[in-house]
């Protein structure tokens, strides 16, 4: 287990208020003159070092991507944008660091700002974190009158405001691009890459796009170093992460742990085991519900980190880990996945659109057991379709766990549904509109 | 120019192009039913997926930008299966009603389905029902099946620029609709129907009319503004069933507007299908002969002194040229007349008359000045130019007046003569502007040319712009808007009388015989005049006539047209002229024969070449020099800019039951007070 | 979820008062002189707090002419949002998530219990009129499933007694205790932490 002085968020549980007096006693806004003194080049090289991948779900390189922005402000401002619009089902962790660290957050933000020179930064928070949104403005309001934002920031010389935009209940608009669309008041509705927001982002000016929890280590990591971060976890895959633990388990619970931690640890030891014990284990859904599931049997040995679940054909996503036992009808639960995106599909694109309204009612139908045989096929199929086609990570995001299901559980599909097609194929003849008259003699 | 590979055939392609273009350049054909080249990318219909090297995902070619060294592949097993993928769920919650689809015979997804659709449906799942929309009199909306592609959006937010659709809700929900299903207000709103790839937004006039099939294709030329133009007339027998714009870049690009598309219904109502003499106020059916007769013995008891003629906005070239001889030689006379008002024009010199900026110049410019013009419903297709300038290169617009929604943010003056004078003499804010552009365009319109001080203004702007070096070979920046597609091939034709003014002789009753030839717009108070009126449609001109002479649409004569730019374009026969009435050449050709033994031309051919001699030698009669002095006083006046009314401007749109429909819902829209 | 309608019986007129005006210009200043339309789901929001939670016709066209953008581009985020309002919902909203994490933890006890309580259909009003409630996707409070919202405030770690609990103390007038009905301390694992004990026994 993590040592408790290598955690960064020591107020996970707020036991000890996140106000800034309890926020400085812990250590933040200790020196960050001293850190940005150092100038960029050493920040971006020292979150390099530290091998921190983005917290949002894709694993992207952090250091990688704040070195994207120009070198030179032009004539476009520069934005940082916060992503908090945390909708994925089975996370919550970013809803903690809201409302217990938000001065990590703040001071991340400064930080990061700095680094890739902008002026004004937005957090974007989901409608529904109303209540958490305003205790992180308190927080601001506080740094401000603490001259810790606002024109010479912290003594560092760097200017910046900081806003916040709440969402209005889209979880695609966690989705970077359709973010910066939401930012800019319309439709949350991904946008074409390339261009990349880091060139062309939020006003059509440069703009990097973090998650709250990336930035949110940022402070740390720079007091503790680099090293020190990516001594933690292993090579890639590095420092520490707030896992959320849901589902049929004893104890949920948030917890900050290294990376690499073995899942059936995180279960047992942090979640308090499996409802029924590990033995009532069915699944698990490993980082979100856009994540394909993990058998039983696989999760014996499983580590928790973006590569080894990358090789188990999921994802490490959020971290959000859903335990689902025995007691639960694994076809309903990812049905109601699939109603999940269903609903939160954008409707831009056409195989998204289409596919994930279709894949939901299937998987209705193959719950109650309506299926035919050769619909089972058809619903991989379907979930190749969608998958890679479409303008943002939607696509994979809808039909992953789809495929999750499929690979994993095909056996009890295929119990459950074993109605003939209406339709029989005998005679294979391509293009033929009404082959099943031809199985008829006459015809 | 960036190097690539499509399908191993090595391509060369300019820098900002899309990989779809490039696909295209080495002639390959990319589906795509999102895309459209005059509309921003939208990328979601992504049907034009192709295969690129290093990419495991397949990409939208219609928003990947070309890069040096690409590999592309669009006829793999990969790609066909993305774009099968694509089909499929496109038609899953497609209606399976293309036997009752107007659409059906012209529509993207019933060609694309061919190459990419399976035989039978694997969705199984109820089809979705959307809701119909209402769209105002001229879209028929049927919107279970819309494929969500946008381009009507786009189309009504970018080139239209009045954003009024919109897509609301999200995912499978989502729905193309008008604000509050309200009917859209833009003189350009069907072109949506050409846009729409399937059968979601049709014709509403046309609906049922015909299968596409079925229709005879006439390209031709548009006569409803002095724009030109270029559409397809589609006939079923007689029949003018629809009005659709073909591509010309120079002129229409693709669009037209919802006159000329939809008026095409007035060419089958109030026509005048045969001769009628007026006996004690009642018109009766006569044959030719017996007008013919009639007007012979007219013309031989009147000094020729007595008599005049005037043809009207949608008269074509052929027929005033014919008209004018008729005049010249016939009656020996030069009373005609093509001006309905005292209006200032220097026939002498032709780029006092014309656009001389041309339609593409409007894209070059950086700066316009509109000057007693509205050229939103006196040129709604030159109005999008202006409007693209406006978006692409951010061209500045200032108005001498107040002139309500152009579609296009402009600054607007106080609509004064003098501010014209100060303007043109350096003594305005703007006169700096002008001077600092590089390429500006002063577009007059025919309110300015009605001014007292017309001449004046003109000669005055000349000047300024000629002593300031922007006026030269290559740029003219003055234009002059003209509203009527007869008026610039009249001016071409000398069709003006330059010595008399015969207008104010008809007001004052000189005249004892006044032969209008397709002119319903004269103002004057008929007393003893004996008026012989040769046209299409029954309306103001016939109502005062004596004699009528039916004549032929444009759609049902071959024949020229000169546009605002002075650009010569034939339109062509579509249909026939209905019952007894002819081609308008021929009766007047009919009437010098029966006059004097003599035809004025054997046949169209003689007529055309005859026409086209006496153009080439008004080229060289060009007089430059002319304009150069001006004795006169200035004196300040206010410009009012004075429109026909839009929907009926004339005499076909003023038969049309759907521009009474579009006028009507304009009206209603008013009246509700929710337009602002 | 379907295409959610606008409701019949629509107010003439809407204006923002004067809270909602100070509020409403201090949005607009957060953005870009010119990129006001970024405030629309803000003062969206803003009108939606005026009208008692529901956003009529006329306050969007009142936001659209506010920020100088077309009507239809209103409509547009208002239907796309689902936390939009677009008829007259309760004075207490309640919002019960049932996506995955909350129903493999009961959440369809949840939606029992509101049944119960409100109304038997969602989005309908309670007979005393000040109630309603819909089911709705993750609320991004999944260690405290199974759980819900109310207005804007979370009441987690549920089942089916405390719910009704909970809607009784609504439907009297009262204001629930927001946050976990099982008394841990925010997301730490129940009577089973391991870790930062010092900072807990602190």
């Amino acid at each position: 287990m993590l040592k408790d002085q290598d955690r960064i968020f020591k107020n996970l549980y707020n036991d000890m208020g996140s106000d800034i007096i309890s926020a400085q006693n812990r250590g933040d806004w200790v020196n960050t003159k001293e850190i940005t003194d150092k100038g960029r080049d050493w920040i971006i090289n020292e979150i390099k070092d530290s091998q921190l991948r983005g917290r949002g779900g894709a694993g992207f390189p952090t250091g990688l991507k704040w070195s994207f922005a120009p070198k030179e402000v032009g004539s476009r401002p520069h934005y940082l944008v916060i992503n908090g619009d945390e909708s994925e089902p089975g996370t919550c962790k970013d809803r903690d660091i809201l409302r217990f660290e938000p001065h990590k957050l703040i001071e991340g933000c400064l930080i990061a700002s700095y680094a890739v020179q902008a002026h004004i930064c937005y957090i974007y928070i989901r409608g529904e974190y109303f209540v958490d949104g305003q205790k992180l403005q308190a927080a601001i309001d506080e740094a401000y009158e603490k001259k810790l934002l606002g024109k010479n920031a912290a003594g560092t010389g760097w200017d910046l405001d900081i806003y916040i935009h709440y969402g209005a209940g889209a979880y695609i608009c966690g989705e970077e691009t359709a973010l910066l669309e939401s930012i800019e008041g319309k439709k949350g509705q991904p946008r074409l890459k390339p261009p990349f927001p880091a060139l062309i982002g939020l006003y059509g000016c440069p703009t990097i796009i973090n998650n709250v929890e990336t930035i949110a280590v940022v402070p740390t990591i720079l007091r503790r170093g680099g090293k020190w971060f990516a001594s933690l976890g292993r090579e890639k895959n590095t420092g520490t992460k707030i896992f959320c633990i849901s589902g049929n388990v004893n104890t949920p619970c948030n917890v900050e742990e290294e990376m690499n931690i073995p899942l059936k640890e995180l279960i047992e030891v942090h979640a308090g085991g499996v409802i029924g014990g590990w033995d009532n284990l069915q699944a698990v859904i490993p980082g979100g519900s856009s994540m394909p599931l993990i058998p039983k049997e696989k999760c014996e040995t499983l580590t928790m980190d973006f590569d080894s679940l990358m090789a188990e054909k999921s994802g490490l996503g959020t971290a959000g880990i859903v335990v689902i036992n025995k007691d639960q009808d694994i076809i309903k639960c990812m049905a109601r996945i699939a109603r999940f995106y269903k609903h939160e599909s954008c409707g831009q694109c056409t195989p998204c659109r289409e596919g994930s309204g279709w894949m939901w009612r299937m998987l209705e139908r193959m719950a109650k057991g309506d299926a035919t045989k050769d619909e089972v096929e058809m619903l991989g199929d379907v979930t190749n379709q969608i998958a890679g086609h479409t303008i943002c990570a939607f696509g994979e995001g809808s039909s992953w766990p789809v495929q999750g299901l499929l690979r994993h559980f095909k056996k009890e599909i295929e119990e459950r549904n074993n109605l003939d097609p209406i339709v029989q194929k005998k005679n294979n003849i391509p293009y033929l509109v009404d082959q099943h008259l031809l199985d008829k003699k006459n015809a | 120019m960036l190097k690539l590979k499509v399908n191993d055939i090595d391509v060369e392609v300019e820098e900002g192009l899309t990989v779809l273009q490039a696909c295209e350049k080495a002639g390959v054909e990319i589906p795509r039913f999102c895309y459209h080249e005059k509309l921003s990318i939208a990328g979601n219909c992504r049907m034009c997926l192709v295969e690129m090297e290093k990419s495991p995902k397949p990409i939208a070619s219609c928003a990947m930008p070309a890069a040096e060294g690409m590999n592309i592949k669009t006829n793999t097993e990969f790609v066909e299966k993305a774009r099968k993928g694509v089909m499929e769920f496109l038609l899953a919650n497609h209606p399976l009603d293309c036997p009752v689809c107007d659409q059906g015979g012209e529509c993207d997804l019933q060609d694309q389905s061919m190459y990419y659709g399976v035989d039978k449906s694997r969705f199984k799942e109820n089809k979705r029902l959307v809701p119909e929309k209402n769209m105002g009199p001229l879209i028929k909306t049927q919107m279970t099946r819309c494929i969500h592609c946008t381009r009507c959006v786009r189309f009504a937010t970018e080139i239209a620029g009045v954003p009024e659709l919109g897509a609301i809700g999200r995912g499978e929900d989502m729905q193309i609709t008008t604000y509050l299903e309200e009917s859209m207000q833009s003189e350009l709103s069907a072109n949506v129907v050409d846009l729409c790839p399937v059968g979601a937004l049709t014709s509403k006039p046309y609906v049922f009319e015909a299968r596409p099939w079925e229709l005879k294709k006439t390209e031709t030329i548009d006569v409803m503004d002095a724009v030109g133009s270029n559409i397809r007339v589609d006939t079923y027998d007689w029949e003018v069933k629809r009005v659709l714009p073909i591509i010309n870049e120079d002129i229409n690009e693709e669009w037209i507007s919802d006159k000329t598309r939809y008026a095409c219904d007035g060419l089958l109502h109030q026509r005048l299908d045969t001769p009628f003499i007026k006996y004690n106020k009642k018109f009766e059916k006569a044959s030719w002969a017996e007008v013919y007769k009639i007007i012979k013995s007219k013309i031989e008891n009147t000094t020729k002194e007595k008599i005049c003629g005037f043809v009207g906005d949608l008269t074509n070239m052929e027929t005033s040229y014919i008209f004018k001889e008729f005049f010249e030689r016939t009656l020996d006379i030069k009373n005609y007349e093509s001006r309905t008002d005292n209006r200032f024009i220097n026939i002498l010199n032709r780029e006092d008359y014309i656009f001389n900026s041309s339609l593409n110049g409007i894209e070059e410019t950086d700066l316009i000045f509109l000057v007693g013009s509205n050229p939103r419903y006196e040129a709604t297709i030159l109005n999008a130019r202006i409007r693209k300038s406006h978006l692409n290169n951010n061209t500045k617009i200032y108005s001498l007046n107040e002139n309500g929604d152009l579609t296009y943010p402009y600054q607007s003056f106080d609509g004064q003569t003098q501010t014209l004078k100060n303007i043109f003499n350096g003594q305005h804010e703007l006169s700096k502007h002008i001077l600092n552009s590089k390429k500006p365009m002063i577009i007059l319109g025919e309110s300015f040319l009605r001014l007292n001080n017309a001449e004046f203004l003109y000669i005055k702007m000349k000047e300024f712009l000629s002593q300031n070096n922007k006026l030269s070979e290559d740029w003219n920046p003055l234009n002059i808007l003209s509203c009527d597609a007869s008026s610039v091939g009249n001016f071409d034709l000398g069709f003006i009388n330059k010595e008399k003014n015969i207008l104010n002789d008809l007001k004052s009753n000189k005249f004892e015989i006044v032969y209008l030839v397709g002119q319903d717009n004269l103002d004057f108070n008929k007393k003893d005049e004996f008026v012989i009126y040769q046209g299409s449609h029954g309306d103001k001109g016939a109502e005062i006539a004596d004699i009528i002479l039916p004549g032929a649409a444009y759609t049902e004569q071959d024949a020229h047209y000169t546009n605002l730019e002075g650009k010569i374009q034939k339109a062509y026969k579509a249909s026939y002229p209905p019952g007894e009435s002819k081609e308008d050449w021929q009766i007047i050709n009919e009437i010098a024969e029966f006059m004097n033994n003599r035809k004025l031309f054997n046949d169209k051919e003689e007529l055309e070449s005859s026409m086209f001699n006496y153009l080439n030698l008004q080229k060289e009669k060009q007089n430059k020099e002319y304009l150069n002095e001006f004795s006169g006083e200035f004196k300040n006046e206010k410009l009012t800019i004075d429109i026909k009314p839009y929907y009926f401007s004339n005499i076909i749109a003023r038969c049309s039951k759907t521009m009474i429909e579009c006028n009507n819902s304009k009206l209603n829209l008013k009246s509700t007070g929710t337009e602002g | 979820m379907s295409l959610r309608r606008p409701a019949k019986n629509q107010p003439e007129n809407f204006e923002f008062n004067n809270s909602s005006l100070d509020a409403a210009n201090k949005i607009v200043s957060k953005y870009p002189k010119g990129k006001q339309q970024s405030a629309v789901m803000a003062l969206l929001y803003i009108a939606q707090r005026q009208n008692g939670n529901w956003i009529p016709l006329a306050a969007m066209k009142y936001i659209a002419k506010f920020l100088d953008m077309p009507y239809i581009k209103v409509y547009e985020v208002a239907t796309f949002y689902t936390m939009y309002n677009l008829s007259p919902v309760g004075k207490h909203f309640i919002q019960v998530c049932t996506t995955t994490p909350c129903m493999i933890r009961g959440a369809s006890k949840l939606v029992e219990a509101c049944k119960e309580k409100i109304s038997e259909n969602e989005c309908e009003l309670s007979n005393d009129k000040s109630c309603s409630w819909m089911e709705v996707e993750c609320l991004g409070a999944c260690v405290n499933a199974p759980m819900m919202q109310i207005n804007d405030e979370y009441y987690e770690d549920l089942d089916k007694e405390k719910t009704l609990k909970i809607l009784d103390q609504i439907l009297k007038g009262e204001t629930p205790q927001a946050g976990s009905y099982r008394g841990r301390i925010n997301n730490e694992p129940e009577n089973n932490r391991k870790t930062l004990m010092d900072y807990k026994n602190a």
